[in-house]
């Protein structure tokens, strides 16, 4: 078991599952067709990414660096988060990036959604946690990989 | 982050509960970056992400409703990207069936809205909104409040205007504000370069591909490359702008780039050139062999890999008025070459309907026609976003196309020996 601190963007807390990219996660390629083919399990779409691709994202403790890709990439979040079908909290090793922050601060101003967002985690906190890993999250951006 | 007391005003609800909504938003993507105050727009227009009008992302449009019905829609005016389809296009019947019916069922939704929240013109659907002939031209220093990550890196590194990698929503909010967080690309500070790529290629790298390397090296954060004037030239010229588009759109779209700086070149470099660098730069460097490496490591996710190509994409981001006429001399030089008179593989060229007129004036329009090549002002993504386009051997040599489609990369040589070759395939 290992704790680290990151920096709240929205707060919250869950208990999840890891699922793990270690490459930046394109948010707009991720999401773009299970989004479009209402797949109930949001298998990731995004072929350049070996670590999730057509892995299922939903109530997944996505665990990454940073999201990259073009600038649809906060509304598709934001989009995700509408229809309930997001993550159960994203965890950024980096300082969060413009289009994620965008689209996390969307969801939780414009919508119900509930997604805890970390960011500021460090590379040790993506050295460790591995895809299938116990995720909790509190509400002080503490989070507690087993 | 400091408020001016009409921006705390606004917080607090002076100009209506979903104005206050509007600001808070901002507010909260400021304080993320820890912007100390929000600063003037200063570019006369704005340009959106969002004009694909598509069903699942409903929830976008009823916000926009929100907006509207709130009375926000005296803004700053905006271009915005590519419309999702185009009847000139090639789809069969199934597929425009899905295209109207099930996948952008929003689409006139959506350009109504745009039309009141404040879009130029019908005219100004296009990703690239800085050519002249569509004419929102940011100058140097100007502050923007944009989205499309093509447009952000060509504004900020070519014009020299500072405008953050917005997302779509974001950038709307700050076109209704008038304002935006302080952050970043803004900055001074946040315009400096943390990479040095040192370009070491024995001929003219490919755009796309070198700005392939580059964007999944460096990620968000900014470039200075070195030995790219020897190809380019120290001249922001027509030829060289096209290039840069290009290369931009592809460090964007494979890594997250919202700024590059090219020695002798780009208008921050040739003005600050390695005070542009930080102390501790990363170096990357790229020869032919690394663009080959990069190259290779592309998934082919067609079916059939050895299909033959069923069509064929040039024009994402949209060409320039010279990279139509250098195309069209190329192709024509091409299928003369082979004995042919027609484009073996079904071809669009997509660019702006501005410069789709201009172009229209030269001979080389009908040339073009002449070949079997089709023009037209649609975003090739958001076709290729239909699931029935998964199952075509779409080839393109866009690097953001590839990213997000099933469209197969190849060199812009490559596409010319294809689509002007016998067999249609290389």
């Amino acid at each position: 078991m290992k704790q680290f601190k990151g920096r709240v963007i929205v707060a919250g807390s869950c208990t999840a599952e890891a699922l793990v990219s270690h490459g930046g996660f394109n948010t707009l390629a991720s999401f773009q067709t299970p989004m479009m083919m209402g797949d109930k399990e949001v298998k990731c779409s995004d072929q350049n990414n070996p670590d999730l691709y057509k892995k299922p994202m939903i109530g997944k403790a996505l665990c990454l660096p940073q999201t990259i890709g073009s600038t649809t990439g906060g509304m598709a979040l934001y989009t995700v988060l509408s229809s309930g079908k997001q993550p159960a909290c994203m965890l950024f090793s980096m300082t969060i990036d413009s289009l994620a922050a965008s689209g996390a601060i969307l969801g939780s101003i414009w919508t119900d959604a509930k997604m805890p967002v970390i960011d500021e985690l460090g590379d040790e906190f993506l050295d460790y946690v591995k895809t299938g890993m116990q995720i909790t999250v509190e509400p002080d951006g503490t989070v507690t990989v087993v | 982050m400091k408020l001016s007391q009409e921006q705390q005003a606004i917080l607090d609800g002076a100009r209506g509960e979903t104005m206050a909504k509007v600001m808070e938003t901002l507010v909260a993507y400021g304080d993320t970056f820890r912007a100390e105050r929000m600063v003037p727009i200063t570019g006369q227009y704005g340009h959106t992400v969002i004009s694909f009008g598509l069903g699942i992302m409903k929830p976008v449009y009823d916000l926009y409703n929100e907006l509207i019905e709130a009375g926000l829609t005296g803004g700053q005016r905006f271009t915005a990207d590519p419309r999702p389809m185009d009847d000139k296009v090639p789809a069969s019947p199934l597929e425009k069936l899905v295209f109207k019916k099930f996948m952008y069922s929003q689409q006139d939704r959506l350009e109504e809205q745009m039309h009141k929240l404040g879009l130029t013109s019908d005219d100004d659907y296009t990703c690239t909104c800085y050519l002249p002939q569509v004419g929102n031209i940011p100058k140097r220093g100007e502050v923007l409040s944009w989205a499309e990550s093509s447009a952000v890196v060509y504004a900020n590194s070519v014009l020299g205007a500072r405008c953050n990698r917005n997302s779509g929503i974001i950038e709307l909010f700050g076109s209704i504000a008038g304002f935006v967080p302080e952050f970043g690309l803004l900055t001074d500070e946040g315009r400096k370069a943390s990479w040095v790529v040192e370009v070491r290629c024995e001929k003219m790298p490919e755009a796309q591909l070198l700005g392939s390397a580059i964007g999944m090296k460096v990620m968000e954060q900014v470039p200075y490359i070195k030995g790219l004037d020897k190809w380019l030239g120290t001249e922001l010229d027509d030829k060289t702008c096209a290039y840069l588009k290009d290369f931009g759109a592809a460090t964007a779209s494979n890594g997250a780039v919202g700024l590059y700086h090219i020695e002798n070149l780009t208008p921050e470099a040739k003005d600050m050139g390695e005070d542009l660098i930080t102390e501790g730069a990363q170096v990357y460097v790229v020869d032919d062999a690394e663009l080959e490496r990069v190259k290779s490591s592309y998934p082919v996710v067609w079916k059939n890999a050895d299909a033959k190509p069923r069509l064929c994409f040039v024009g994402c981001p949209h060409l320039t008025l010279q990279q139509l006429i250098d195309w069209t001399r190329a192709i024509d030089e091409g299928l003369h070459k082979n004995g042919l008179s027609r484009v073996s593989v079904p071809t669009v060229f997509t660019a702006a309907s501005a410069v789709l007129r201009e172009f229209e004036k030269t001979p080389y329009a009908e040339t073009l026609r002449r070949c079997g090549v089709i023009t037209g002002s649609l975003c090739p993504l958001m076709y290729m976003n239909n699931p029935l386009c998964k199952k075509k051997a779409v080839i393109t040599c866009s690097n953001k196309l590839r990213t997000y489609s099933s469209a197969r990369f190849y060199s812009e040589d490559e596409i010319l020996t294809i689509i002007t070759g016998r067999e249609g395939r290389l």
